[in-house]
């Protein structure tokens, strides 16, 4: 099985610091990918230079079975990557639904021709909306969210682009552990649908339950890449973890 | 309501207004009515770039000059008809914009309003040096009287008036069609949040340049009859402050976020402007001095303009 997206051999400098140095990941198609990392490991800068974002120096970014590097963010997203941000950024000007329409007019819309007629853009904002249990606030606002509606509402966007690669960076940080149980319940029935996740996080419980790998990234490096128990007990990850 | 049917309407209202100026039948109010629809096109223009797409441009009177400065280059080598000076105008202005577009494609919120700043004082600054055109001394263009259309002869500034009547409805209709269309949508992301708006995948960068475009080619369009109306344009007089201030304060006083907004505040601020001209004899100065004084009231007490002040009254009502 060919991987769905390669990162090969891939860096990233700002300045005199580098912040990513040589990473090397694969994903293959139906996987769930868990990324970890203490605070400024890369992580983020990882995930702007597989998205389009910011573009890496060196090395190549594969996905699909083509080479994505040069690409501009939105080409990427048509491609079938699609993310949602560590710090929710909705469309503030627009309603709910609004939001979902965007990715559905410009990404869904150009892929396949076009979506039937408004009436079929609707019934699919509102079964999105629906699946994230937001439903009964489509007319509303961002403003009016609470913190874990607006996860789940830049998931709803980030899913509305259908892709086929989800990276969700940080998606419950700040959540109760009620609430991160609801974001992880709608991540693996994403999952089950046939998506590839990667999931960003530092809430542990979170991502050992749902990684069916790990790779941990410390100071630009990967350090470690496996099953998820073997991970944590590797000696390089604890050390980055807990200090010598 | 369809465009077909916004066009049809705002044809005939634009049909009764002339109507009714000619029924009138001063000269001063086509005069006077020319330069409020002069300023309804340049504050619908400005909107595209500004209130859809969040992107403030301080250079408007650029590109209304351009439009203006390419009348007298076409009046000296090849004379024209002012409707299709307008089109010119509009392609000049139209390619400035599109590599004002280009040139700025990173830079954002205040930075570009300076950039687009300085591209006015560059532009000036080269009109000023270009003999060809008139330089710093001006160009004269004799303003016939009379026009010959279709066997009828029309009074030379109803005729101009007419146009620029026209041209307001094709910028209102072009900028309504916009607001409802995926463009529309496209633009608001860009306001919104571009970083958000390209995981969307929405192509920002084709969106800005198409913005920048559209709004230049109207600014542009606006001024193209200019020389016409004025008789004697010179740098300072095309390029003048009035022009950048009035594109900005008009949409921002009326509301940026859709088309009836720039419509209010132009008709409202030309009006007073007008009005002011002809009855207070304060000086020049007095003009800008109102648009000033509107301006940081409304950023104040309305940031959303007029039309936001009324539909947050709207809202509070419906929501006892």
């Amino acid at each position: 099985m060919t991987a769905l997206l390669h990162v090969d051999n891939i860096g990233k400098r700002f300045g005199g610091f580098v912040a990513l140095d040589g990473i090397e990941l694969e994903v293959q198609p139906g996987e769930r990918l868990g990324l970890i990392g203490p605070n400024g490991s890369g992580k983020s800068t990882l995930v702007n230079c597989i998205c389009g974002t910011l573009q890496n120096e060196t090395g190549k970014v594969h996905f699909n079975g083509s080479v994505i590097d040069g690409l501009a963010a939105h080409q990427r997203t048509h491609r079938g990557l699609a993310r949602s941000f560590q710090l929710p950024r909705p469309f503030h000007s627009m309603t709910l639904a609004d939001n979902l329409r965007i990715p559905l007019l410009y990404t869904v819309h150009a892929r396949k021709g076009p979506l039937r007629s408004a009436g079929d853009l609707d019934a699919r904002c509102h079964e999105l909306l629906d699946m994230f249990g937001l439903a009964q606030k489509a007319k509303q606002m961002p403003r009016d969210l609470t913190q874990v509606e607006m996860r789940k509402l830049e998931l709803a966007r980030a899913m509305a682009a259908e892709p086929k690669l989800l990276i969700a960076d940080e998606s419950m940080a700040g959540l109760s552990h009620s609430e991160i149980e609801d974001i992880l319940t709608l991540l693996v029935r994403l999952n089950e649908r046939g998506i590839t996740i990667i999931l960003i996080e530092h809430i542990m419980s979170a991502v050992m339950s749902f990684s069916q790998r790990l790779a941990v990234l410390v100071s630009g490096r990967k350090v470690a890449d496996g099953k998820p128990k073997d991970v944590v007990r590797d000696p390089e990850v604890v050390r980055a973890y807990l200090g010598q | 309501m369809n465009t077909a049917k916004f066009l049809t309407l705002a044809t005939a209202v634009a049909i009764l207004v002339f109507a009714a100026t000619h029924w009138y039948g001063i000269d001063y109010l086509f005069f006077a009515g020319y330069t409020i629809l002069q300023f309804v096109v340049l504050a619908t223009a400005w909107n595209i770039l500004g209130g859809y797409c969040g992107y403030v441009n301080f250079g408007s009177a650029a590109f209304f000059a351009l439009g203006a400065y390419s009348s007298v280059f076409m009046h000296k080598i090849y004379p024209l008809p002012v409707p299709a000076l307008m089109l010119v105008g509009a392609a000049v202005s139209g390619v400035v914009g599109f590599g004002m577009g280009y040139l700025t494609l990173r830079l954002r919120g205040s930075f570009f309003a300076i950039a687009t700043l300085a591209l006015a004082v560059v532009l000036q600054t080269l009109v000023v040096n270009w003999d060809f055109v008139g330089g710093s001394r001006g160009a004269y263009i004799i303003r016939p009287e009379t026009i010959e259309i279709a066997g009828f002869q029309i009074n030379y500034i109803e005729y101009l008036f007419a146009l620029m009547l026209a041209l307001a409805v094709i910028a209102l209709t072009t900028a309504r069609t916009i607001e409802r269309s995926q463009l529309g949508f496209g633009f608001a992301t860009i306001r919104d949040d571009e970083m958000a708006a390209e995981a969307s995948g929405v192509p920002t960068l084709r969106l800005k340049l198409i913005a920048t475009t559209l709004s230049g080619a109207f600014m542009g369009m606006a001024g193209a009859p200019f020389p016409y109306y004025i008789g004697y344009l010179q740098p300072a007089s095309a390029f003048g402050l009035e022009y950048a201030v009035n594109s900005i304060a008009m949409p921002m006083i009326g509301g940026t976020t859709s088309w009836i907004g720039p419509l209010v505040g132009s008709l409202l601020l030309g009006t007073a402007q007008q009005y002011a001209t002809a009855y207070i004899s304060l000086g020049t100065g007095v003009n800008v001095l109102i648009v000033g004084v509107l301006l940081i009231v409304f950023v104040i007490i309305a940031p959303n303009g007029i039309v936001g002040l009324v539909q947050e009254r709207l809202r509070a009502r419906r929501r006892p």
